[in-house]
């Protein structure tokens, strides 16, 4: 006969500290104080830009994000020079990153790979329902990756307000227009968020395109498999004459779609399918699932090792 | 608003003027009411948007030629060239400017279908560049798209199967150019015009010739009637170049000249070497101590880690114009912008011109500046630096400061071994160098061998830098090297001196008592027009 290991242990419930040792009860019939929402779209996250929390960020990124990063993604990074290139005609200002988004990975691949000076003024577009969803997490939100909630399942004035409150201060933002990772692989068109933002506050967007950062932690899976991932970043884009948000968010989209097709290929043949109109979409074939799956092809497939004949001979 | 050049007198309350030596610095004290420095202008204001401007300029080119979007069409044949590893110095930080250009033309090469596209280095006789040094000036993304395909690569002087004799000049000087250039539909050359020597005809002329067609200009008799050779309308170098020209124009070859000027923001605002950049009266003491802390490293340094810090520095260049078009059209432009960086205005020659000589030369980009370069940096270069007539009357002394060390790359430069062995121990009069010597060097197979398959420099180019110098040689009394290994300056023929008081007291010699000097101060580039 087995024994029984778990015998119910009986639950203790402490008592609270007396006040002034804990809050106050409100009085029946009246209101309490306004309280500061601890997680949610509403959470406050300006303690997050303040000067420790930036320390503390830029050391965590330096250290352990970086090495993390380092391990399980070891990123190729391309298009430097074209940051570079623009930083050294229009300056320091701020600017809107938009990348492709695949997995968890990438927040830190690109807090890690966005050069100087953005990297040190950088607020990320974080899904309140996800990374704020209690007070833990959208502490540890604001404070590791910089993320101010955005709301996904509404358009909303105040995060729009936020993050152009932000970008006017002269803080960068780092967003994933796609609303959320890939749930197979290909990408979802962008949302008009950063087009908006741009046209708003009159800043560049940087289209920046990550590959291979699915294979590492796709949607879905519980442990990372490291593999190389590549980010390249695009020439910064500036609303053109005539052009709405619309058109410009179409732009985005397409040149991120461009780099993808860069980072496949090469460049002249990137350049040439841009201009014969024939660059691969992001978003993949309009077809049933396997075949999207199969046009896609096999990326968790994994190194696999030469395995030893047996017995060793 | 940069300030422009000017020219200091040199009174007691002058500081000691930073003279450049080497990997290395010196301050020297000038002769009070006597000497003056030439001082470059300060940085221009760079291009705000360079693509821009670039798009710009191959939308509407100079000229008689069509903007560069109708001259391209499916199905042709473009040869993209570019200046090599010479240029500029030191190396630019990147993105390049060739990068950027070469884009934007591939950028419109792509939309109008063109499928057959060369890109190469016209280098003409200097040596290979790496693919790291390819990667620097076209860009990675170029790089991977052609390189691999065999589509970018150097120009070969001495391939016979890929040069084509274009015809010939009325003075007879042979044009023989690479043969994929010759045969294309269009050549759209790359340039960076760091000084007015640069460009032009001699863009192709030059950088995608063979040894045959070169050494009609690079010898003794050009070089002397090349006065100077920074000034394209007194230099009988460009005109052999400018008649090469217009037989390449003649037999069909379409050129379409990308010329770009840079600003002459070496050392940069701010960082360790932004004091090199400072007039020395307005160091403050933040600039003072980077200086006595940076002199202090380095001289204890061993020469090998001060030559790797110095040839790591990438100069953060502003692009200050982009100009297209027809080559005469674009050079003219090109030049007077060279010029409204560059020239300051000198009234009257010196008895005795100072220079110190800095670590790099066009021929030493990652490599060990020899004797011979110093020798063609000083009264090659630096000498040349003049609009109208030389910074020194003629029989006047030519003081310059560097090292000199008995050193020489035996990767780059091996035959600059064997001219400074066995031809400069015998005679250093250039005539009797190229009667006697040039024809064993230039057709010797082994050069010949190393100039095509490693990275050596053609086995004529050390004669080349000694034609060079043969203006100099020709116009000075004297030439003086301070702070120079002695014998190899004696093999040089010049003289050594330990310090610059010495070097004046032997002046004195040549020129009388007190001597009228002039320093220039050089880098950042600064040429003289002398009035």
């Amino acid at each position: 006969m087995a024994l029984r290991l778990n015998p119910r242990i009986p639950r203790v419930k402490l008592p609270r500290p007396p006040f002034p040792y804990s809050a106050p009860p409100v009085p029946l019939g009246l209101e309490g104080p306004p309280t500061t929402p601890r997680s949610g779209p509403d959470y406050d996250t300006d303690w997050a830009r303040r000067l420790p929390a930036r320390l503390a960020r830029a050391t965590l990124r330096s250290t352990l994000m970086r090495a993390g990063v380092a391990a399980l993604a070891a990123p190729e990074v391309h298009g430097l020079d074209r940051l570079e290139a623009w930083r050294a005609g229009a300056g320091d200002g701020p600017v809107i990153f938009v990348a492709n988004h695949h997995s968890h990975i990438d927040t830190p691949v690109l807090l890690t790979r966005i050069p100087e000076p953005w990297c040190d003024r950088l607020f990320v577009g974080g899904a309140a329902d996800y990374f704020f969803r209690n007070p833990v997490t959208s502490a540890l939100s604001a404070l590791a990756i910089g993320a101010i909630p955005i709301e996904r399942s509404r358009v909303s004035r105040r995060t729009a307000d936020q993050a152009a409150e932000l970008i006017e201060q002269g803080w960068s933002l780092l967003i994933f227009p796609e609303g959320g990772r890939s749930p197979d692989g290909w990408g979802r068109p962008f949302q008009r968020g950063a087009a908006y933002l741009a046209f708003r506050c009159q800043v560049p967007v940087v289209p920046v395109y990550l590959q291979g950062t699915g294979r590492i932690l796709r949607k879905g899976k519980k442990r990372p498999t490291p593999a190389t991932a590549k980010v390249d970043f695009g020439t910064p884009l500036v609303p053109e004459e005539g052009e709405d948000t619309h058109r410009f968010n179409a732009r985005i989209e397409r040149t991120v779609a461009e780099l993808a097709d860069e980072t496949a290929t090469d460049w002249w043949s990137a350049r040439r399918r841009a201009h014969a109109g024939t660059t691969p979409s992001l978003t993949g074939p309009d077809a049933p699932s396997w075949r999207r799956a199969w046009a896609l092809g096999d990326p968790s497939r994994r190194k696999r090792r030469d395995r030893r004949p047996w017995p060793d001979l | 608003m940069p300030r422009p050049g000017f020219v200091l007198d040199v009174d007691r309350s002058t500081p000691p003027i930073l003279f450049h030596h080497g990997e290395g610095f010196r301050l020297e004290k000038l002769p009070p009411g006597r000497s003056r420095v030439v001082y470059p202008g300060e940085p221009l204001e760079p291009l705000e948007d360079v693509d821009g401007a670039i798009r710009h300029a191959l939308d509407n080119p100079l000229g008689d030629t069509q903007p560069l979007r109708t001259l391209l069409q499916p199905g042709m044949k473009l040869t993209i060239c570019f200046d090599d590893i010479s240029l500029p110095l030191p190396p630019m930080r990147r993105p390049d400017i060739r990068q950027r250009v070469i884009e934007a033309v591939l950028d419109l090469a792509a939309e109008a279908g063109v499928d057959d596209v060369h890109i190469i280095a016209a280098l003409a006789l200097h040596r290979r560049m790496t693919e790291g040094e390819l990667r620097h000036a076209v860009g990675d993304r170029v790089y991977d798209a052609f390189a691999p395909i065999g589509a970018l690569y150097n120009h070969d002087a001495e391939d016979p199967d890929n040069l084509t004799f274009i015809g010939t000049t009325p003075q007879g000087e042979e044009v023989e150019i690479n043969k994929r250039a010759a045969d294309s539909d269009l050549v759209v050359y790359v340039n960076i015009n760091l000084v007015s020597m640069d460009g032009g005809h001699k863009s192709t002329a030059t950088g995608l010739a063979s040894y045959r067609s070169l050494r009609h200009h690079h010898n003794v008799q050009t070089m002397l009637h090349s006065r100077s050779f920074m000034d394209r309308h007194h230099s009988e170098l460009h005109h052999s170049n400018w008649r090469m020209g217009k037989v390449l124009r003649d037999a069909g070859v379409n050129i379409f000249q990308i010329e770009s000027t840079l600003n002459n923001n070496t050392f940069g605002s701010s960082g360790p070497m932004a004091v090199l950049q400072k007039r020395e009266w307005e160091w403050s003491a933040r600039d003072r101590a980077t200086f006595v802390a940076m002199k202090a490293g380095l001289d204890r340094l061993p020469l090998k880690a001060r030559r790797s810090i110095f040839q790591a520095w990438r100069a953060p260049y502003g692009v200050t114009s982009v100009q297209a078009g027809e080559v005469d059209a674009v050079h003219e432009q090109t030049v007077a912008n060279v010029y409204r960086q560059q020239l300051v205005t000198v009234e009257g020659q010196a008895d005795v011109v100072t220079m110190g000589l800095p670590y790099l030369c066009p021929y030493n980009v990652n490599s060990v500046m020899n004797p011979i370069l110093v020798a063609c940096v000083g009264l090659g270069y630096f000498f040349n630096y003049y609009r109208g007539k030389p910074l020194v009357r003629e029989g006047g002394v030519v003081i310059m400061g560097h090292p000199t060390t008995w050193e020489f790359h035996p990767v780059h430069h091996p035959s600059y071994i064997d001219f400074f062995e066995q031809v400069l121990a015998d005679t250093t009069d250039p005539a009797e160098i190229e009667a006697r010597y040039e024809k064993a060097y230039a057709e010797d197979e082994w050069y010949r061998h190393l100039y095509r398959t490693s990275y050596a420099y053609h086995g004529v180019h050390p004669f080349y830098m000694w034609y060079w110098i043969c203006h100099g040689l020709d116009h000075a009394g004297k030439v003086i090297v301070v702070g120079g290994e002695t014998r190899a300056v004696r093999r040089l023929g010049f003289t050594a001196a330990s310090t610059l008081d010495d070097a004046l007291e032997m002046a004195e010699d040549v020129v009388g008592r007190d001597p009228t000097v002039t320093h220039l101060h050089n880098p950042p580039l600064v040429m003289a027009d002398v009035v």
